[in-house]
């Protein structure tokens, strides 16, 4: 007789055709229903769709929320987001970790806990924050984390947390979930009211040329940080060899310190998947995917929902809005806690059923993506601005924001502030008129665009928010004067080195190698000499690491370099003759120091 | 097609790559991932190249038309320098009495770039050895994250005895069974030819050919491209 598990997995395999591109899904399923993909299921889901069991490891490994060893019924993901231990996060960690008697990455013995940590789950304006299997607790404090605890203890059921739900459609029975959207500035391209339809029937009643031209002569910019004209990727697509093209919508901001998708994917729904299906009727698709990323789970429902509505009104399938001939239909993917899957080709990996390793480019998705055919990924933002292009015109939208940077642009503010939140302004807009609207409490520095962008000090406060100057894809996380920029730095890099895909030697091996350098600096071991190492090693990283993760990891710690130089001197000083300069002594004396239980005292 | 490498103009055929058109032309641009015709994996990065002031590596960039590359720079043999170095001090390489000294291609870029001791402090990872199956064994302390042995065991012996599992530093080979032992890996495959360091060998002929008498003992790695007799990749 077959056993439970066996019977289980085969269903669920069934359920996604014994497809082995959605190995995804099927991982997922399994994992929710029974806690881990055990080696057992790997061995059946292998079987079931045709792959060896490595393959399927090699998938589940790869994602941090899926496990090969069983986790608890519950399992407590605490954010650790520089922002969350601004606001309090060791103390919630360690109010947790005692009310459960168990340590960071411990399931408490009776197999029903897990505590762990997670990197930013898109909450910083409500931080500390943290996922209960999908449920999203925010704004804890130790008193609360207590509560929590002591609450799932009685009921194991994450759902019975929410005591309030959150404002706008965060309160839709579909979501009800405690977030706060925190909307503190609306512009008229995402926060204007938005009629579904009706930018697609603008769209339908144009030639497909027309509606790509409308999107270039807007001048419309991929919102995800990168900038890349979306008209061009458009019309590339158009004009790519292929026997179908996808659209692909990029829904897993996972840059720390982000959170406006967020916000956009619970109340602009209907604007984001009109713009695809835009897409999809420029660039001649019929199917489109939306990646979510697993941190938004508690939003799945509501998007499926979304998308039954379209259906239903005849906004998405066959045929729409009575066009003979297009049709286009939308799936959701979800992701599973991998912060490099934002970056594109990694995504269409994530899709197609594959560890999240990016891809080597060229050839680009435009020519072969999803599956090796023609594929279009913009973010969230960027087709809600499409749907609003579509509606007002290209040259309304050209208009705002700078020469090179035309529209507006959502951020996310968070940090030291007392208005952390959504602002849609216009591009060119200053960090200083930022801090003003956020109100900010003694500024000393910001992260404009998250660790992957620039740390920028006062001296840069009244540059422009564009391409051309301050790029940001739509985090700003504002530092008072009391931060330690070298700290944010190491955290960050050990953020980069824990979401490495591990593929390529600069990024893997280089980033441990800089972290350790860093570290060595930040806790006054370091010569000057060392500064230079740091510069070296991070353009190194840069300059050849395969993708982007690589390509601006560094980041952080050259924004430290030269923005706040005098931090790094002043913590270097030259070593008595003789002592080996990569010999780092505080860490090699700290198993020592612990057997012993105090601290070494040298110079 | 034509394209610039160092001021020289190389003649190529569409679709090849640069490391591919360089290696006929009897340039030799260093690589360890590389390997054969299998699709290029772009891992290792030591064959980076600058393309039209951008570096790229020249194992998967194919050749475009009047482009300028740039390889044999003090910047870029200062890069793989680093690269090599990373990978020694990423796992744990003990040529002085590892049986592939001579043969190994890490090793012979080592010599070849003049490395005589690792310029990054050591990572001293704790890996294990598979010795379980008859005639092969899986040195995890010597393995490079290649992916060579994935990619030759999928593409040309049609098998699937190898994948990467984890991510980030923590990842690694992994074998498709319990052990080396329990997958359908034979000696005869080609994939225990392939490993360009000592993770994958065969038991029992480890000194066959005594060291001193090895192929890289005799002249650095790619001097066979060089003088226009083709490449070991």
């Amino acid at each position: 007789m077959k056993s439970s598990t066996a019977t289980g997995v085969e269903d669920v395999c069934r359920k996604f055709g014994n497809d082995r591109t959605r190995m995804m899904d099927i991982v997922i399923a399994v994992q929710r229903r029974f806690g881990c993909v055990s080696t057992e299921a790997m061995e059946l889901i292998a079987r079931a769709c045709g792959t060896q069991r490595v393959e399927v490891e090699s998938v589940v490994t790869f994602y941090a929320f899926l496990s090969v060893k069983p986790q608890g019924r519950v399992v407590i993901r605490l954010c650790n987001d520089i922002i969350d231990w601004m606001k309090g996060y060791q103390d919630v960690a360690d109010a947790m970790a005692k009310e459960l008697g168990v340590t960071m990455g411990e399931t408490t013995a009776d197999g029903a806990i897990t505590l762990t940590h997670t990197a930013c789950i898109g909450m910083s304006d409500q931080a500390p924050a943290a996922l209960v299997n999908d449920v999203v607790v925010t704004q804890l404090t130790p008193e609360r984390a207590r509560e929590v605890v002591r609450d799932l203890r009685r009921h194991l059921d994450p759902s019975q947390l929410v005591t309030m739900v959150g404002d706008g459609h965060n309160a839709h029975p579909l979501v009800r979930s405690m977030v706060r959207n925190n909307i503190r500035h609306r512009g008229p391209v995402h926060f204007a009211e938005f009629e579904s339809g009706s930018a697609l029937r603008r769209a339908l009643a144009r030639p497909p040329e027309a509606v790509v031209k409308d999107i270039k002569d807007s001048r419309l910019r991929g919102r995800g940080g990168a900038g890349f004209p979306a008209g061009v990727k458009w019309e590339l697509a158009r004009h790519a060899p292929g026997e179908r093209r996808w659209v692909v919508c990029n829904a897993d901001e996972g840059e720390p310190g982000t959170f406006k998708d967020r916000v956009l994917l619970t109340e602009r729904a209907h604007q984001m998947v009109e713009g695809m299906t835009i897409a999809g009727y420029a660039i001649g698709s019929d199917a489109g995917i939306i990646y979510l990323r697993g941190e938004y789970r508690y939003l799945l429902a509501y998007l499926e929902a979304v998308l039954d509505e379209r259906r239903r009104a005849g906004l998405l399938g066959r045929d729409i809005l009575d066009t003979p001939g297009f049709h286009f239909d939308i799936r959701i993917q979800l992701g599973a806690g991998a912060y490099i899957c934002g970056e594109e080709t990694a995504l269409i990996s994530s899709c197609e059923g594959l560890r999240g390793d990016p891809k080597n480019r060229p050839p680009f998705p435009v020519e072969k993506g999803y599956l090796d055919l023609p594929t279009i990924v913009n973010n969230v933002e960027t087709y809600c601005c499409v749907s609003r292009i579509l509606l007002q015109g290209a040259a309304w939208f050209a208009a705002m924001g700078t020469a090179r940077t035309t529209g507006t642009k959502v951020l996310s503010i968070a940090g030291d502030c007392r208005k952390p939140g959504v602002y849609e302004v216009p591009f060119g807009i200053t960090p200083d008129e930022l801090l003003e609207m956020a109100e900010a409490d003694n500024p000393g520095a910001m992260l404009i665009g998250g660790p992957c962008r620039q740390m920028i000090g006062p001296g840069r406060f009244s540059g422009r928010i564009c391409y051309d100057d301050l790029a940001t894809g739509g985090a700003i996380m504002i530092f008072n004067r009391a931060r330690n920029q070298l700290e944010i730095a190491e955290h960050y890099l050990d953020f980069f080195i824990e979401e490495s895909c591990g593929h390529c030697t600069p990024c893997r091996v280089g980033l441990i190698q800089l972290k350790r350098l860093v570290h060595k600096v930040v806790h006054g071991a370091g010569e000057p000499a060392d500064l230079q190492a740091m510069r070296d090693l991070s353009r190194f990283i840069a300059q050849m690491s395969r993708c982007g993760l690589g390509q601006t990891a560094p980041n952080p710690v050259l924004g430290a370099l030269d923005g706040f130089p005098a931090l790094y001197e002043g913590l270097v000083a030259e070593r008595k003759p003789g002592l080996l300069s990569t010999f780092d002594l505080a860490s090699a004396v700290v198993d020592a120091e612990r057997r012993v239980g105090r601290q070494s005292q040298y110079v | 097609m034509q394209f610039v490498l160092d001021g020289k103009t190389i003649t190529a055929t569409p679709g090849q790559t640069i490391l591919k058109a360089a290696e006929a032309a009897g340039v030799y641009i260093p690589r360890l991932c590389a390997y054969k015709d299998l699709i290029p994996h772009g891992s290792c990065r030591v064959c980076s190249v600058r393309v039209n002031g951008r570096i790229q590596a020249a194992c998967v960039q194919t050749v475009s038309s009047g482009a300028i590359v740039e390889h044999d720079t003090e910047e870029l043999r200062e890069f793989r320098r680093d690269v090599i170095d990373l990978l020694f001090v990423e796992g744990n390489h003990y040529c002085m009495f590892c049986e592939k000294s001579g043969l190994c291609e890490l090793q012979a870029l080592a010599y070849r770039f003049g490395i005589t001791a690792p310029k990054y402090p050591l990572l001293n990872p704790k890996r294990d050895i598979d010795m379980s199956h008859p005639d092969v064994y899986l040195d995890h302390n010597r393995c490079i994250l290649c992916g060579r042995c994935v990619r030759v065991s999928q593409d040309l012996d049609h098998k699937n005895v190898f994948q990467f599992v984890n991510r980030g530093l923590e990842k690694r080979l992994q074998v498709n069974g319990e052990a080396l032992a329990a997958t359908d890996l034979r000696v005869t495959d080609e994939v225990v030819a392939s490993c360009p360091v000592g993770a994958l060998m065969k038991k029992r002929v480890g000194y066959a050919v005594p060291v001193g008498d090895r192929p890289f003992d005799a002249q650095p790695i790619g001097a066979d491209i060089e003088s226009g007799k083709g490449g070991v990749a």
